[in-house]
């Protein structure tokens, strides 16, 4: 739809037109900003942490578990120099050989969601497969960041909270004016 | 010619250049969720009229 509406602003005298191919879905799916109805469903990359430790194919195994321990992680994200996603390396590959270069100890293709994936979906997800997080990616293979199960059940449940506690406001209204 | 783009690009466009979003999906799928600070001119009604507030010297995206 968006060339057709490029092409047609054009035709009205519009000389500086570009076309967002890849749309709100790619923008979402970034965790981008959003606005709208439904923007209140909390998504993915609401509650991801964007704090992951990264490091490239290359890098020898020495340099990465300096770098893992002073930020306190147990894994490390293996990534282009664009930050597209390649794989992982947790704390208990790194008792290898310190001159050994990342990708020889690294998980190839670990599991990633989108940034605009539902917390209800993705919570599903992770407890159907047995497991306490997922990385978040951009629809071209980006790292966004790490969502922890933990972290989007207290979320849920915050919500819960805050709309049982609206409802009740609610009600007491009805009935003072009773 | 209309310049196709990703996303970095949108947001460096946005930054720099003050880029004008336009979301040209129906009203429904607009109101359910767009891009902050996108303002909404469905396909079908992309005319002179409603595109009058749009400040030609500045780049517009559409998406």
């Amino acid at each position: 739809m968006s060339p057709r509406a490029a092409w047609r602003l054009e035709t009205l005298g519009f000389t500086n037109v570009y076309d967002y191919v890849a749309g709100k879905a790619d923008w979402f799916a970034a965790g981008l900003p959003r606005e709208g109805e439904l923007t209140s469903i909390p998504r993915t990359g609401d509650v991801a942490h964007r704090d992951d430790v990264t490091c490239r194919p290359t890098d020898r195994i020495s340099v990465v578990i300096d770098r893992i321990r002073a930020a306190g992680k147990e894994t490390c994200i293996v990534t282009t120099e664009g930050g597209v996603i390649l794989g992982r390396v947790r704390t208990d590959r790194l008792d290898a050989d310190a001159q050994v270069q990342v990708e020889e100890v690294m998980e190839l293709g670990p599991t990633t969601t989108r940034a605009d994936t539902t917390l209800e979906a993705i919570i599903e997800r992770l407890n159907a497969r047995k497991v306490e997080s997922i990385l978040v990616a951009t629809s071209d293979g980006r790292l966004v960041g790490t969502l922890y199960r933990s972290d989007a059940e207290a979320r849920l449940q915050e919500d819960r909270v805050e709309e049982a506690g609206q409802q009740i406001d609610q009600e007491s209204c009805c009935c003072c004016k009773d | 010619m209309p310049t196709s783009i990703w996303r970095e690009e949108v947001q460096r466009l946005m930054r720099e250049e003050a880029a004008q979003l336009v979301e040209v999906l129906p009203r429904q799928e607009y109101q359910d969720e767009h891009i902050e600070g996108a303002t909404n001119i469905p396909l079908k009604r992309l005319n002179r009229e409603t595109t009058s507030h749009l400040d030609k010297a500045r780049p517009i995206i559409v998406y």
